[in-house]
């Protein structure tokens, strides 16, 4: 059967996969950003899954205002990465799981919360720069990966407690799968920042450290945070954390399990208007 | 259920909920037209022109054209939209947040460098943060 084995929580900011792509990784600006990837970059390559559920938001890339859905699941075979405005980033295509995704869907829409599924769509940076991140310059990533982006845009998003229970759904659905695969969840975005207005450039390093150490200890508890307090304490866009709960909630512990072990954890500021949180949780054996 | 009032009392943000979004839908269809280089080059070359093709209204444009982005965003501009036409004009994402906060772009930039802007007293309009600037809304 499918297991889920850890999952992995980061960032996504675009200025970090410009900066990888321009060969600024040894720049004083951008060494501490991408040191803190070092351990996981290693680790990876002897975790190495099969399949990541990559949990991302899509921002005005693919998904304009024609089109809103709050949960999307990519059940396509392949995905290109998207052009922003800047050019395609010189990346790998991210090659999906169809079997394993539309099995997921069917699976998690069953325990009613209703996913769109996408078959066709360019993914960002919200998807890729994590891949960056962990995997580095390669010619093809080395697993397959389900892209699946919600809605952190436009208002009101889905809450806390909805993405950790989505979590606990994509777990049970991925655990009934026949094959044996080794799947890690991914949640992606944040931590605090803010990019509009006169509050802009908000960093709020004690509230992300709290999200952080409760993230790992008591997420439960975390998932009950409503969406005003991230929006007011960790910056508009700062609401994008409300997607790690959904790969928390799809550990282990969750449905009566033990808890996870903390593999690495990491926390930066700045990269560009952002706060950089990374943290890897493994499924204890 | 409209959201909860909360959103509207931070200070110097503007929170892009469903209402934000039926105002600002042209406007942010037109920044979506800008990621293909046609329309781009279409925009620089003649701006008035490109914007009269959209169902925009005059406020919008005339915000487009003076590059006001906290004027944008008041008439349902969505950051992440915005951002193609920062994009057409050769600006990062850096050099747009940082120019809705009246700094300059070398003191915004040191600010996030000295670990960004702090919460303390912009949480709630009406404490005494450095974000409390009257809105242009």
């Amino acid at each position: 059967m499918a297991r889920i084995t850890s999952s992995i929580y980061t960032s996504h900011i675009p200025a970090i996969g410009a900066a990888f792509d321009l060969g600024k990784t040894q720049e004083d600006y951008w060494k501490p950003v991408f040191a803190g990837y070092d351990f996981t970059k290693q680790w990876e390559k002897t975790h190495t899954p099969d399949v990541i559920f990559l949990v991302y938001n899509d921002h005005a890339t693919a998904f304009s205002l024609q089109m809103i859905p709050t949960f999307a699941i990519m059940t396509g075979p392949e995905f290109m990465p998207a052009d922003e405005g800047y050019g395609r980033r010189p990346v790998p295509p991210v090659i999906g799981h169809p079997e394993l995704a539309s099995h997921i869907a069917s699976e998690v829409i069953q325990q009613d919360f209703d996913l769109t599924m996408v078959n066709e769509i360019d993914v960002d940076h919200g998807l890729t720069v994590p891949l960056t991140c962990v995997f580095g310059d390669v010619k093809a990533w080395p697993c397959k990966i389900i892209p699946f982006a919600v809605n952190v845009v436009q208002h009101p998003v889905p809450s806390g407690a909805r993405c950790f229970a989505l979590g606990q759904a994509i777990r049970k659905a991925i655990e009934s799968y026949p094959e044996d695969l080794n799947v890690q969840v991914w949640g992606t975005g944040g931590m605090s920042h803010q990019l509009q207005g006169p509050r802009a450039g908000l960093i709020n390093r004690e509230w992300d450290n709290e999200f952080l150490d409760k993230l790992i200890d008591d997420p439960a508890d975390l998932a009950k945070t409503p969406n005003i307090e991230y929006v007011r304490e960790a910056g508009s866009e700062g609401i994008e954390l409300v997607m790690w709960l959904i790969a928390r909630g799809a550990m282990a512990d969750t449905r009566g399990g033990p808890k996870p072990k903390v593999v690495h954890r990491f926390y930066h500021v700045p990269a560009s208007n952002t706060a950089v949180g990374h943290l890897v949780l493994e499924n204890a054996a | 259920m409209s959201l909860d009032k909360e959103f509207k009392e931070i200070p110097g943000t503007i929170v892009f909920d469903a209402e934000q979004s039926r105002k600002g839908y042209w406007l942010n269809q037109f920044c979506m037209s800008l990621m293909k280089a046609e329309n781009r080059a279409r925009f620089k070359a003649n701006e008035r022109a490109y914007l009269d093709e959209w169902k925009m209204s005059e406020e919008q444009k005339q915000a487009v054209i003076d590059r006001d982005l906290n004027r944008m965003m008041a008439l349902g501009g969505n950051i992440y939209f915005l951002s193609k036409i920062g994009a057409t004009d050769g600006k990062s994402f850096q050099q747009m947040a940082g120019s809705m906060t009246g700094m300059s772009e070398q003191d915004y930039r040191d600010m996030m460098i000295k670990g960004g802007r702090s919460i303390e007293g912009n949480r709630k309009i009406g404490e005494h943060g450095d974000a409390q600037r009257p809105r242009k809304d």
